[in-house]
């Protein structure tokens, strides 16, 4: 006979059975039960923040950097809404987590208790799906089925709010092995008809390309991806989510495309026949406008998990449902029995036509300034860490030049908030990454702007004594919002300078780490190195660049994919 | 859809949040406690109905979605209404709500409250058939729909 426990054990024994070894949040009242059986264990580390969207935000870089479900604890009320804008970043990016929060007692949800909100309602347009426990017996079926579903098929955020007296009720713990539901079957083999039709596609292209996503490193296909453009001698782009699903330094690898992709990724997009997309979602920074970029002579095979993806924004010739390692392993199968060989010759000169758009160098900028240039920075950093970090970024100008000049060979290296756009990501993101990865080098690449969205974080940094390298652009303007403002508003900078900025390295050095302020371009590579010798310190790097530099190449909003701004 | 607190604003919501289009929704448990069943009508292309098929199949608590349009069905609404019967007006309204095959269930020395049931299409051809001062009040339920012959929706 087992003994009864109450519903706070329970979540706590959950997280242990579901081998959580690490999780990010902040106490309050409803939480206090779950908070006193955390204390009374090891297994489970909990990681305290200084604000709830950076526990959030942590448990995503965490779970965006290994292969498990990241996890977040928020109390009721504020806990919840301060974790809203990190529960959307994850469902942007499809991040499988899971977020406990804490809700007032069942008898007082409705009364406009102290610390109450609908939290099942607010968080209900920006979660997988979401539950409200109201009876300690189905607590810990509910917390398996919310792995579950955060984790399978297309993944994503699922939200438990636990109301207080349900963590004090009792009673006996059993873990399920495994869980079905009748109205969840993720759909994972895909159609074996649809992968010959897609195979005869491939293999009748004379300008084919392989655009792969965020759907590649999340599913763990790289090794797929790599294998199916190796085998095929196609060129491949990778989304700003996908980078490091096919290796940059590849001389198949056409780099990113989208709004700020390399010129050859672009019109790779625009101009190809047979248009071969792994994951991808056809958003629209990435395609533009759709109108400019659907074409009859097109031919689209689209992989996705996720049938909703299908067909969404550009129509597709031949879909594919299905867990993409699997599609993909398929697919090779289906290729290397086809009799046909794909037309070498028309795709050499495809190639040549590649290389006459790769010649234009769509990346040049001033190596010889005498103010530091961005770029450089990341370029830098690229070359210091032997293209080995860990890099995550915040949002604006600083992160397309770290998508850009970072070269991304491996899968989960590259740590950003690519659909929802969340300033302040970076650093707590860091936060979980080094977490998950004790040995791994961190690097956060941030603007000055960005970086004081979260910058509390610095003081968790400090108590777990995680030894963060962050570099920070600092161009004293919200970039992005300055060089939109330069291109189609007049040069008028409505509130995008920042004229009262803090010291940071006084700042930095204040939460007891180490700030560098470095301001001449020879200064920087020496600064990158002196930084990444500190192995046990967080190392606050100021870079003072170039106001007026802005990102190329530019496709302007709403405008076609081969219609890009260049240097 | 599993019949859970919660499921409806699901759906609600995600037309909400896509912009897609309720025209009417009727939900109700079915045979089975778990299950509800809903029939909601909706207006869009082609493609926007694709859209709306796959994302509701994506909500965890749908267990099932079919486009009724895809075949045969019968569909029907039950209405309510309330209509000012005075005088002569009294057996004319009667004589109309015969010919649409409703009846009477409440009367009034001022009003009938008549109910009806059909296709909306007919409902809307019976209020154009009052006149409209005379229509007092409408409660209408919003479509229900099956499909014909011996196709069955079971999960």
């Amino acid at each position: 006979m087992s003994v009864e426990i109450t519903g706070a054990e329970i979540t706590v024994r959950c997280l242990q059975e579901e081998g959580v070894n690490c999780i990010f949040g902040y106490p309050g009242g409803a939480v206090l039960f779950l908070y006193d059986e955390l204390f009374k264990q090891e297994k489970v580390r909990h990681i305290l923040v200084r604000h709830e969207q950076a526990a959030v935000h942590a448990a995503d870089g965490y779970a965006r950097s290994s292969d498990q479900v990241g996890v977040a604890l928020v109390t009721s009320g504020p806990g919840l809404t301060n974790a809203v804008t990190g529960i959307a970043t994850a469902y942007m990016d499809s991040i499988p987590m899971v977020i406990i929060s804490g809700q007032v007692p069942t008898e007082a949800i409705g009364l406009d208790a102290f610390q109450e909100v609908d939290t099942v309602g607010i968080t209900r347009p920006c979660v997988k799906h979401n539950f409200l426990v109201k009876d300690v017996a189905e607590l810990a079926l509910t917390i398996k089925k919310a792995f579950y579903i955060a984790s399978t098929g297309r993944p994503g955020p699922v939200l438990v709010d636990i109301p207080k007296d349900i963590t004090q009720h009792k009673t006996k713990f059993v873990y399920p092995d495994k869980v079905t539901m009748r109205s969840y079957n993720p759909v994972v083999k895909g159609h074996v008809r649809q992968t010959k039709r897609a195979a005869d596609l491939i293999l009748s292209a004379k300008r084919p390309v392989i655009y792969s996503g965020g759907g590649v490193i999340l599913s763990d296909a790289s090794t797929q991806l790599i294998e199916l453009t190796k085998l095929l001698n196609y060129p491949c782009t990778n989304t700003l989510m996908g980078l490091g699903g096919y290796p940059a330094t590849d001389k198949q690898s056409l780099g990113m495309l989208g709004m700020h992709g390399t010129y050859e990724a672009n019109m790779a997009m625009q101009y190809c026949d047979v248009l071969i997309a792994v994951g991808a979602r056809f958003d629209d920074r990435v395609i533009g406008n759709p109108k400019h970029f659907s074409n009859e002579n097109r031919k689209i095979i689209h992989i996705d998990i996720d049938p909703s993806s299908i067909s969404k924004r550009v129509k597709v010739d031949v879909p594919i449902v299905g867990n993409v390692p699997d599609v993909l392993k398929e697919l090779i199968k289906q290729l290397k029995e086809n009799k046909t060989k794909s037309d070498q010759s028309a795709l050499k000169d495809w190639w040549k036509q590649i290389d006459l758009w790769r010649a234009r160098d769509c990346l040049k900028y001033d190596r010889e300034s005498k103010i530091i240039k961005p770029q450089m920075v990341v370029e830098q950093l690229y070359n210091v860490t032997k293209g080995n970090a860990f890099v995550t970024s915040d949002v604006g100008q600083h992160q397309m030049w770290a998508a850009q000049f970072y070269k991304f060979d491996k899968p989960r290296r590259w740590i950003n908030s690519g659909g929802l756009g969340t300033m302040g990501f970076g650093l707590p993101a860091a936060m979980g990454v080094q977490l998950a990865n004790p040995k791994g080098r961190v690097a956060c690449i941030t603007g000055e702007a960005s970086i004081q969205m979260c910058i509390q974080e610095l003081s968790t940094c400090k108590q777990y004594g995680l030894p963060l390298k962050i570099i920070n652009l600092n161009n004293r303007y919200m970039g992005m919002v300055r060089q939109w403002q330069e291109f189609f508003h007049g040069n008028r900078y409505a509130e995008s300078y920042m004229n009262a900025l803090p010291d940071f390295v006084k700042l930095t050095e204040s939460y007891g780490h180490v700030g560098m302020k470095i301001e001449r371009p020879e200064d920087v590579e020496g600064a990158l190195k002196e930084a990444f010798k500190l192995k046990d310190q967080l190392v606050f790097m100021d870079f003072i660049t170039d106001q007026t530099e802005n990102v190329f190449p530019m496709v302007p909003g709403g405008k076609g994919l081969s219609e890009m701004i260049l240097v | 859809m599993e019949n859970e607190a919660g499921a409806l604003s699901r759906v609600a919501g995600l037309f909400s949040a896509r912009g897609y289009n309720i025209e009417s929704l009727s939900v109700a448990p079915t045979e089975d406690p778990t299950l509800s069943r809903m029939t909601l009508v909706t207006v869009g292309s082609d493609e926007v109905v694709e859209q709306v098929t796959k994302h509701l199949n994506k909500l965890i608590e749908v267990v099932k979605v079919v486009d009724l349009n895809d075949g045969c069905h019968i569909e029907r609404e039950l209405m309510l209404v309330k209509v000012r019967a005075q005088g002569q007006d009294r057996e004319e309204i009667k004589r109309l709500v015969e010919i649409f095959r409703g009846c009477i269930i409440d009367v009034t020395d001022k009003s009938y409250t008549i109910e009806l049931t059909g296709t909306s299409s007919k409902l809307d051809a019976f209020l154009e058939t009052m006149e409209k001062s005379a229509v007092l009040e409408t409660v209408r339920t919003g479509a229900s729909g099956v499909g014909r012959g011996d196709w069955i929706l079971k999960v």
